[in-house]
């Protein structure tokens, strides 16, 4: 059998290559060499110079340029906003931590009564597509401003009535819905055949379900579901209109209290640290994903 | 122990308005292995499906051991149980070890131990050569190993009777042996099985008899050499030239 493999330099190589030339041919190569490094390096630092001194040079020509710098980014205001904003955004980061798992819940609920076939369940898969209807099309400041403002003025006895309880609430049906559509879709992309095969066992429809269906369908929907994450995090800034000092709210309290927009770009910055990680996690895990399909598998 | 195992009495199955098996009527013995031949398209998936309660029959009762299965019945999941089915896509379950996908009716559906389980399962793997493939996961073997497993899956759940769909249709030609050798075993052991299969020469080695289906029907059913050498309706003569004419 002669081998016929492409060599580096792309002459075919007509000859019974040696066991040597096999191993190195086949041996992983570096992603990157050190002169490619140094090269991108290079590359990447002259254009940036380039850019960032073509805008420097044309903003500060501009004469609007200082009276921008001086409101939007001032270094003593970003300071002096800085512990404020900080002690805000936990607030952000608490609500997203307790509303993301309810989320996740609520969505695998709604996701699995709305792929249910059984005519028995037509009232509840009725109801939940009602529900994702209704939240997924709604603003989700509209629903903010409808929960938090209008469920605390009935006043009704045994249930919270703070604001940032219902804006919670209104933040958790809206993500939610999204949510539910993301499970659906993982259920959906789960071969019938894998049902077909837990039933021919004798697993009952939840068995089916619970051990065969649903640990695929949630494997193929993380990337989707962690930007869903990002995206809550964003969501709990809506909150502010409600009035509870979160990340957003602090920072506009600053802006009109001392006419300097810095506090806003903090907030950005706290929100845009927060989700980089996320962000490149969920990159990490698609391109897994994408190198496991080219590798190919059965099923 | 004069009754069948299974008895399947004027079975029909429509899928919307298009009928697919009409009138089926077949007994299996104790220790039988019959096999289903016929056109691509003839039924014979559809009726392993019915008798394996997989799909809802429109007319007709399927009994085993002399009780009707077919009525919908919350038994529907024991009744399971006792039909292993094995399909032409392996259908192993792809998150799952061997091991795993072995045990899992066992200990979900028979509330076995893991431990007892696993040790019954690494058992039936070594007796199928499949021993050191017992903690892979699928996606890591080749086809006749994915099958075999499948197999052994089935048989994990001691039924009574084995549903085999095509086994080695999806498979390269040099592992349909690994999968018949398996089939010819339990023939061996006494396992009563129904098998459709294109594999003509292996259907007429290890069958008992032989059911041709043309149009959702039994056209005509006997032992192979009745089938395959001197067949009665001019329907199977038919179906056997063209497909012996192509086969190797
Ligand atoms: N789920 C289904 N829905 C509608 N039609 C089906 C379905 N499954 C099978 N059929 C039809 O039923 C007929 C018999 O199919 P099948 O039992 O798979 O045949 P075979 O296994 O003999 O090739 C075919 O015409 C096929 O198109
Ligand atoms: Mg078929």
């Amino acid at each position: 059998m002669t081998v016929e493999l492409a060599t580096a330099n792309g002459a075919g190589a007509r000859h019974e290559l040696t066991d040597a030339e096999i191993e190195r041919l086949l041996a992983p190569k570096p992603a990157w060499t050190r002169a490619d490094v140094r090269r991108s390096i290079a590359i990447a630092a002259v254009s940036s110079i380039v850019f960032v001194g073509a805008a420097a040079f044309l903003l500060g020509r501009s004469s609007g340029w200082e009276a921008v710098r001086a409101a939007f980014f001032s270094w003593p205001d970003f300071k002096a906003a800085f512990p404020k904003v900080l002690q805000g955004f936990a607030l952000n980061f608490k609500i997203f931590m307790i509303a993301e798992p309810i989320i996740l819940a609520i969505g695998l609920l709604l996701a699995v009564i709305r792929s249910g076939r059984s005519p028995v369940f037509f009232p509840a898969r009725a109801a939940a597509i009602t529900f994702i209807d209704i939240f997924r099309g709604a603003p989700s400041l509209l629903v903010v401003l409808t929960l938090g403002f209008g469920v605390p003025a009935l006043r009704i006895s045994g249930v919270p009535n703070t604001t940032v309880f219902w804006g919670s609430v209104a933040v958790i049906l809206t993500s939610s819905a999204y949510q539910a559509e993301v499970f659906r879709a993982g259920i959906d992309s789960v071969h019938a055949s894998q049902r077909a095969a837990a039933r021919s066992l004798g697993l009952s429809n939840m068995q089916a379900l619970r051990y065969v269906v649903l640990p695929q369908a949630v494997r193929r929907v993380i990337p989707p579901t962690l930007s869903g994450f990002v995206a809550l995090q964003k969501e709990t800034a809506l909150i502010s209109v409600l009035g509870p000092l979160e990340a957003t709210r602090q920072a506009q309290i600053y802006a009109s209290l001392n006419f300097n927009f810095t506090s806003y770009l903090v907030a950005g910055l706290l929100f845009i640290a927060f989700t980089i990680p996320l962000a490149r996690f969920t990159d990490y895990l698609l391109a897994r994903a994408a190198q496991r399909e080219t590798v190919g598998g059965a099923v | 122990m004069s009754e069948p195992l299974l008895d399947v009495e004027g079975l029909y199955k429509a899928y919307g308005q298009h009928l697919v098996l009409r009138n089926v009527n077949l007994a299996v013995d104790r220790h039988e292995v019959v096999s289903l031949i016929g056109a691509s398209g003839c039924g014979k998936s559809t009726l392993l499906r019915c008798i394996n309660l997989l799909e809802e029959i429109n007319a007709g009762q399927i009994l085993l051991n002399g009780e009707p299965i077919s009525a919908a019945s919350p038994n529907a999941d024991r009744v399971r149980q006792r039909i292993g089915l094995v399909f032409q896509s392996y259908n192993l379950f792809p998150h799952m070890s061997v091991l795993d996908n072995i045990t899992l009716a066992p200990r979900k559906v028979r509330g076995e131990g893991r431990a007892a389980s696993e040790g019954e399962a690494r058992k039936l793997l070594a007796r199928f050569g499949l021993a050191d493939k017992a903690d892979e996961f699928p996606d890591r073997l080749s086809g006749g190993q994915q099958q075999r497993v499948a197999i052994v899956r089935a048989l994990a759940l001691k039924p009574d009777l084995l549903l085999l769909d095509e086994v080695t249709s999806a498979l390269d030609p040099e592992m349909v042996g690994e999968v018949l050798d398996i089939i010819r075993e339990l023939k061996n052991v006494g396992m009563t099985m129904m098998l459709a299969t294109h594999q003509m020469a292996f259907s007429r080695q290890i069958s008992d008899r032989v059911a041709f289906l043309d149009a959702g029907r039994i056209v005509e059913i006997g032992p192979p050499e009745q089938i395959f050498d001197a067949p009665e309706q001019e329907r199977t003569r038919h179906f056997l030239e063209r497909v012996l004419s192509t086969a190797p």
